[in-house]
């Protein structure tokens, strides 16, 4: 125990000695949580629009002011010939063009039949069908309030139907409440999966591991001693972007706080055994970072419902989600502060993200014997 | 520029001699854009969607039909009771729910307003946002129509008609905006990867004293230290961008020789990142740390790669403006699925090239300084 407790001191040194890598260990992750949160939304608003009116009467107008004063839209120019607004299009400062024909106005006041034109820019395949949508819709209001000008005085008014839209589980659907918990997750297992695959490669790389050998301390002793003080950051950390879910998104924690920190331990327990892992694996820092990159980070991001939801993952692929220790934590996590349930929703969950931790740490503490012998 | 050419082949010899991290480098990257092309898709077709309809009119059919004709509902149950509705949303059997209420068509004619609801399952934000969206645009869009009938009746309508058109994806497959995408961001962290721990490493380990005296300028070290991974990075961007071709029909409507021009400077730019950070450290661990909170992340959010910069607040907007992949992502899905030249983007060309200056710049700054 007394041989632990030197490990950690010198470890913990050897961070005192790097006065820059603070900052960026509480700083960043609630500078970016703060601005990612923000960001990450795909509600369709603002739609950049460019106008053709070809006809430039108060009728035509009066539809462009609708598209504008509309939340959805928000109409850049309006220009008269067609080929101008085409190039808006091309050169993606608009994603949709909207054209009203010459005879616009005339139609509506003598009441025939007019269609307006919407072109819009596929690119982004679910913004643009929302935003087609909406286009559709502020026309087809706008042809009903035009009908309802011109029924004669003392007519039966018409009602209209509207949605009472209810979504489950996110109450106030908000991209908000969804992704931040999510980037909350991910920026943990950033920053301490990157300190835990640096941990051993370093001393391999420095040529101190010898030292560290003829030292009397265990295999666990080194593991354990390694991680200690990276698991104390951590820890830190989760209070941090915690924090700033709570208060600062004001993301309501619906379940306990107290099971959200014990689980997110396990968690912790489960990237900082995956980084030195991956440290026990490589045999310079570089290795270890690419490794880590390519071979943990990028899957954790794409393949653990962190923004893509998995059952629409083909069938092939969504086995490898169930591997990853992020797509239980996620579930956790989400269910805390969304759902506000406890272990009795997720405990398969909580038990494989314990599994594992475990197991990621067993097999490190083997290969570091290895590395040791 | 022999000088250069000379640190080249010793960072060459570097790379050869580690393997791994060369096959990494050149094979990892078009594998990985197999997997997650694959993977990725929030097509948001075929939601399964439940109807309670209490009113069997001609107009509660209507609404029931434009659900169904707008080919993203999947009407999977017909039921009788709310009960019914919420066992199959717990049971994940329907992700909507559409209930009619007793009275609409009464209420329509009445002059009044009739509600219908609209139950989603909102376990993924990102994709029942825009299920949201786009039943409220039917429900809006069908009580338009309905009042134009009722009214059509008794005065003449002037119909207004919507022709919409697509381009550039006419079957909107969300396939061909996440690609390029994926390629911007494998890109990106695979320049950064392998370029911030490359002068760290040498003060760490020691080397730096003979870098430091070494008879050669600072903007040559810098030139020799980025040539291999150039070259290297390149290499394993077409071969991504051909393997998204092959694999996913990513058209090619632009012009090659632009793409390479504008993939070049991308590259460029994000292995300056990577010299950039790991001139500012003097650990490899902080290297690391700092090049993924840079690189990872705000790629993946704020390139507009997934999520629409036009929808984020204002000063994330202006944030926006400093990741490069920002405007990689304009000018490759400009050219690949538009067919722009290079000069019809040349605001973000631009801002490609200022990007690589930048950072290289300021990377020479900093390591002429540390040289003394």
């Amino acid at each position: 125990m007394r041989r632990l407790g030197f490990l950690v001191r010198k470890e913990l040194q050897e961070l005192r000695r790097n006065p820059r890598m603070f900052p960026v260990l509480f700083v960043a992750p609630v500078l970016q949580l703060t601005i990612l949160g923000y960001a990450a939304t795909t509600d369709v608003k603002n739609v950049p629009v460019v106008v053709v009116d070809g006809d430039r009467s108060p009728a035509s107008r009066s539809l462009i002011e609708r598209f504008d004063g509309s939340p959805y839209f928000s109409v850049q120019s309006v220009v008269s010939g067609a080929r101008a607004a085409e190039e808006e299009l091309t050169h993606g400062r608009a994603w949709m063009v909207l054209s009203l024909p010459p005879n616009y106005g005339r139609a509506v006041h003598e009441g025939t039949p007019v269609g307006v034109q919407v072109i819009a820019d596929g690119s982004d395949s679910n913004s643009t069908t929302v935003a087609l949508a909406y286009a559709t819709t502020l026309v087809a209001e706008r042809a009903a309030e035009l009908a309802r000008d011109r029924q004669p005085a003392g007519a039966p008014a018409v009602g209209s139907i509207e949605s009472r839209i209810r979504v489950w589980f996110n109450p106030q659907l908000s991209s908000q409440h969804f992704m931040v918990p999510g980037v909350l997750a991910l920026l943990l297992m950033v920053i301490t999966a990157v300190l835990g695959s640096m941990a051993v490669v370093r001393e391999k790389e420095l040529g101190t591991l010898e030292q560290l050998n003829v030292t009397p301390l265990r295999r666990w002793e080194l593991t354990v001693g390694k991680l200690l003080p990276y698991g104390l950051i951590g820890v830190i950390d989760v209070f941090l972007v915690v924090g700033v879910a709570v208060f600062w998104f004001e993301i309501p924690l619906r379940g306990s706080l107290a099971l959200l920190l014990w689980l997110s331990l396990v968690y912790l327990l489960c990237t900082l055994g995956l980084g030195l892992l991956v440290s026990t694996l490589s045999s310079t820092q570089q290795q270890a970072m690419m490794t880590s990159v390519f071979f943990f980070m990028f899957p954790m991001i794409y393949l653990s419902g962190f923004i893509f939801p998995i059952e629409n993952m083909p069938a092939v692929i969504q086995p490898i989600s169930y591997v990853i220790p992020l797509t239980y934590y996620l579930v956790i996590v989400r269910g805390i502060f969304l759902k506000g349930v406890g272990l009795e929703a997720f405990w398969p969950q909580a038990l494989a993200l314990l599994a594992w931790g475990v197991t990621v740490m067993t097999l490190a503490t083997l290969r570091s014997r290895k590395t040791l012998a | 520029m022999r000088k250069a050419l000379a640190v080249g082949r010793k960072e060459l010899h570097q790379i050869l001699r580690d393997r791994r991290t060369l096959l990494i480098l050149l094979f990892v990257p078009a594998f990985f854009l197999m997997l997650y092309g694959y993977a990725l898709n929030w097509d948001i077709r075929h939601v399964r969607l439940a109807v309670l309809d209490r009113e069997h009119t001609g107009e509660s059919r209507a609404l029931i039909s434009s659900f169904v004709n707008s080919s993203y509902f999947d009407i999977v149950a017909v039921v009788t009771s709310t009960n019914d509705i919420e066992h199959l949303m717990d049971r994940g059997e329907v992700r909507a729910a559409l209930v009619i209420p007793e009275g609409m068509s009464r209420d329509l004619r009445g002059g009044r307003v009739a509600q219908v609801q609209v139950l989603i399952n909102g376990d993924n934000a990102n994709t029942a946002t825009t299920v949201f969206g786009y039943a409220q645009a039917i429900v809006r869009g069908v009580s338009a129509q309905l009042q134009l009938e009722m009214i059509g009746g008794r005065a003449l309508a002037p119909p207004i008609s919507v022709d919409p058109r697509i381009w550039y994806n006419p079957e909107l497959r969300s396939t061909l905006f996440l690609v390029p995408g994926l390629i911007g961001f494998i890109v990106m962290l695979s320049c950064v990867v392998s370029t911030s721990l490359s002068i760290v490493r040498e003060k760490e380990r020691g080397t730096w004293e003979q870098v430091r005296m070494a008879p050669i300028t600072t903007v040559s070290y810098i030139v020799g230290k980025t040539i291999p991974y150039f070259v290297i990075s390149l290499a394993s961007a077409l071969l991504i961008i051909l393997a998204a071709r092959v694999l996913f029909d990513l058209p090619m409507r632009g012009s090659w020789a632009g793409l390479l021009v504008a993939l070049s400077l991308f590259v460029v730019g994000a292995l300056g990142t990577g010299l950039l950070v790991s001139t500012l450290v003097d650990s490899q661990a902080l290297a690391f740390l700092i090049s993924l909170l840079v690189s990872l992340l705000p790629t993946v959010i704020l390139s507009g790669f997934i999520f629409p910069i036009a929808s984020m607040p204002l000063p994330i907007q202006l944030i926006t403006y400093i990741v490069p992949a920002r405007y990689f992502l304009v000018v490759l899905r400009g050219i690949v699925l538009k067919g722009v030249e290079l000069h019809t983007v040349a605001s973000q060309v631009g801002a490609l090239v200022i990007y690589a200056f930048a950072v290289l710049g300021l990377a020479s700054v900093r390591l002429a300084r540390e040289r003394g």
